[in-house]
């Protein structure tokens, strides 16, 4: 019991008093910090989400009236709908994309006498460390047909015919910079998921290609099931990323997030709303309801998580 | 692997793919040493001694504001992670150390920020940072990126002080030395290598940030290099020498940064610290 005697220890050698005065001393700092900037806002925000402002500046409360405009009035739930289902399409893009290619990319990495690993797993998650802001001007260049350079290289491929104003358009605009965040954040699943599959020790899949497997059948029928649980991780991680994201469609398309605010999310809406632009004045009032609705979204996603994925889930321990 | 062919696909595929994450980086870059209309032109071409031209960084260096934004990035970063480390270890010390009442409910407590964006709390992270005076301030960032990642700082530093043998604390206890010496001068030096990996995981996210510099510091010469950038370019949008120059001045440094700390970085992604 080694926690024990090391609070008989304290007890021994100082008075309650002083015991306590360590515990305030070492806690009080990150406790005071992470309360006051991070608890409270959260709090004070979901609570001002049920408060409305009157004309003369005062707040009153609104009971969930801002809940029911946001989800049923059609100046609010348009866009509200527009961004969530946007901002779904958001998310299966990077289900869809962004994880089976970083799942690829850490299986090749994780086989055994691969050279230049290093390199490759160090080049490959690059762009994953630059600014979300430097990511979205470099691609608005490289997209841009004043300069022409995706034209010239698909022209060079013989696909030229297909290039258009793709970040310009409502159809594809929102496709086009949810593949741009894929190509920026491709490196974390690849990283997590590689770390998993090395954790897998040898022997696991010596026996498997002893019992006449390939390396591919090894890979779906030995490392995949015991990599489950990261996969897990890692959708989650993407879905709580994918709600709160915001920086990407700021910088490249502006609060509007146009065409017609066809590649509009979450973040992008609650920015609009809560300090106004172009088209309405501020509200906070709702903005604070929007970040609430943004929060039971997270919330679900992790509980679907906690609840459903993570418990099913077998782990094992080598 | 074995048969030649297999690996010569597989390096195939994992050489396009660093070709693919590369390019843009690098035809920014290139381009951003050319002149215009070698950068229109010849866009692919590296830059040549006749078609040389800084035009663009002159302008981006100009007026002095980016030196500034720089240095406002450094301040905001180097202060985050200093107060992070500090008050993080000092509390993930306290949490595995100390067993008192309410022990387990405050690490709960500290964890619940791992996964809850703290960004959802901006409406009264403005109104509580305006009551304090601090807009326009980096004090303002430096608070709120240290509440950012103090919950995971804990976690991390948690599992490492764990790892710390009891008979050294015990030792420094019969030896009659305070808590507050046995954390500082025997704990602490023992950390330090969990620190790095914390100091990794909370600079590039931080030095990255548009929300909060957007929110909290936007004008007033307080922004920093990301936001600057972005109003820079916002400015700028026609002046191509002068947009590829201000992003491979914001991509360079934290290209930079990545090459010296990558080792560390993938070793805390892969270590297990991150699960």
């Amino acid at each position: 019991m080694a926690s024990n005697s090391s609070q008989q220890h304290q007890l021994v050698g100082m008075s309650r008093a002083a015991y306590l005065r360590v515990l305030v001393v070492f806690l009080a700092p990150a406790i005071l910090i992470y309360t006051m900037f991070s608890v409270y806002p959260l709090i004070d925000t979901i609570i001002s989400s049920f408060y409305t402002k009157q004309n003369d500046g005062s707040h009153v409360w609104n009971g969930i009236n801002n809940f029911t405009a946001l989800l049923t009035d059609p100046t609010w739930s348009q866009p509200f709908w527009n961004a969530f289902w946007n901002n779904c399409k958001f998310f299966l893009i990077h289900m869809l994309v962004q994880n089976p290619i970083g799942l690829m990319l850490a299986a090749l990495l994780s086989l055994p006498v691969l050279r230049f690993r290093a390199a490759y797993r160090t080049l490959i998650f690059m762009p994953t460390m630059l600014s979300v802001v430097i990511i979205g001007f470099t691609w608005q260049l490289i997209l841009s047909p004043l300069w022409g350079i995706a034209k010239m290289l698909l022209g060079y491929v013989g696909l030229g015919f297909l290039f258009g104003p793709w970040l310009g358009e409502e159809s594809t605009a929102l496709l086009t910079i949810s593949l741009i965040s894929v190509w920026q954040f491709v490196g974390i699943p690849m990283i997590l998921i590689y770390t998993a599959l090395l954790a897998i020790p040898d022997e696991l899949i010596d026996a498997a290609t002893v019992d006449g497997l390939n390396q591919f059948q090894a890979f779906f029928y030995v490392k995949l099931p015991l990599i489950w649980p990261t996969i897990g991780l890692v959708s989650v991680l993407t879905f709580v990323n994918n709600f709160n994201a915001f920086d990407l469609i700021y910088a490249m398309k502006g609060a509007l997030a146009g065409p017609n605010f066809s590649a509009d999310i979450m973040g992008t809406l609650f920015y609009r709303v809560f300090f106004g632009n172009q088209l309405q004045l501020g509200d906070t009032s709702m903005g604070a309801t929007i970040a609430t609705m943004m929060f039971l979204i997270i919330l679900c996603g992790l509980m679907v998580y906690l609840f459903l994925i993570q418990r099913r889930m077998q782990r094992y321990t080598f | 692997m074995r048969k030649p062919v297999s690996a010569f696909v597989v390096h195939g595929i994992l050489a396009l793919y660093t070709c693919l994450a590369l390019f843009p980086i690098i035809l920014v870059i290139m381009n951003s040493f050319k002149a215009k209309r070698a950068i229109f032109n010849t866009p692919l071409q590296p830059p040549m001694p006749w078609n040389v031209d800084l035009i663009g960084y002159t302008k981006v260096f100009g007026d002095g504001a980016i030196a500034n934004y720089y240095m406002n990035s450094i301040v905001v970063t180097v202060g985050t992670i200093f107060f992070t480390l500090l008050f993080g270890a000092m509390a993930a010390w306290a949490l595995t150390e100390y067993k008192f009442r309410w022990n387990t409910l405050l690490a709960i407590f500290l964890s619940l920020g791992i996964m809850v964006p703290i960004r959802l709390g901006s409406v009264s992270i403005i109104s509580l940072v305006s009551d304090l005076n601090l807009i326009n301030t980096l004090t303002a960032l430096i608070l709120v990126y240290v509440a950012q990642n103090l919950p995971l700082a804990v976690f991390i530093l948690s599992e490492f002080i764990q790892q710390i043998p009891k008979d050294l604390r015990e030792a420094g206890r019969c030896d009659g030395l305070s808590e507050y010496h046995i954390f500082f001068y025997i704990v602490l030096p023992l950390l330090r290598p969990a620190m790095a990996t914390v100091a990794v995981f909370t600079m590039i996210p931080v030095w990255n940030d548009l929300w909060f510099p957007l929110l909290l510091a936007p004008t007033g010469g307080k922004q920093t290099i990301t936001l600057g950038v972005q109003q820079f370019l916002g400015q700028y949008i026609t002046d191509w020498n002068a947009v590829l120059a201000a992003l491979s001045t914001a991509i360079v440094p934290v290209l930079v940064m990545y090459v010296i700390f990558s080792r560390q970085l993938i070793r805390g992604l892969t270590s297990g610290a991150v699960k």
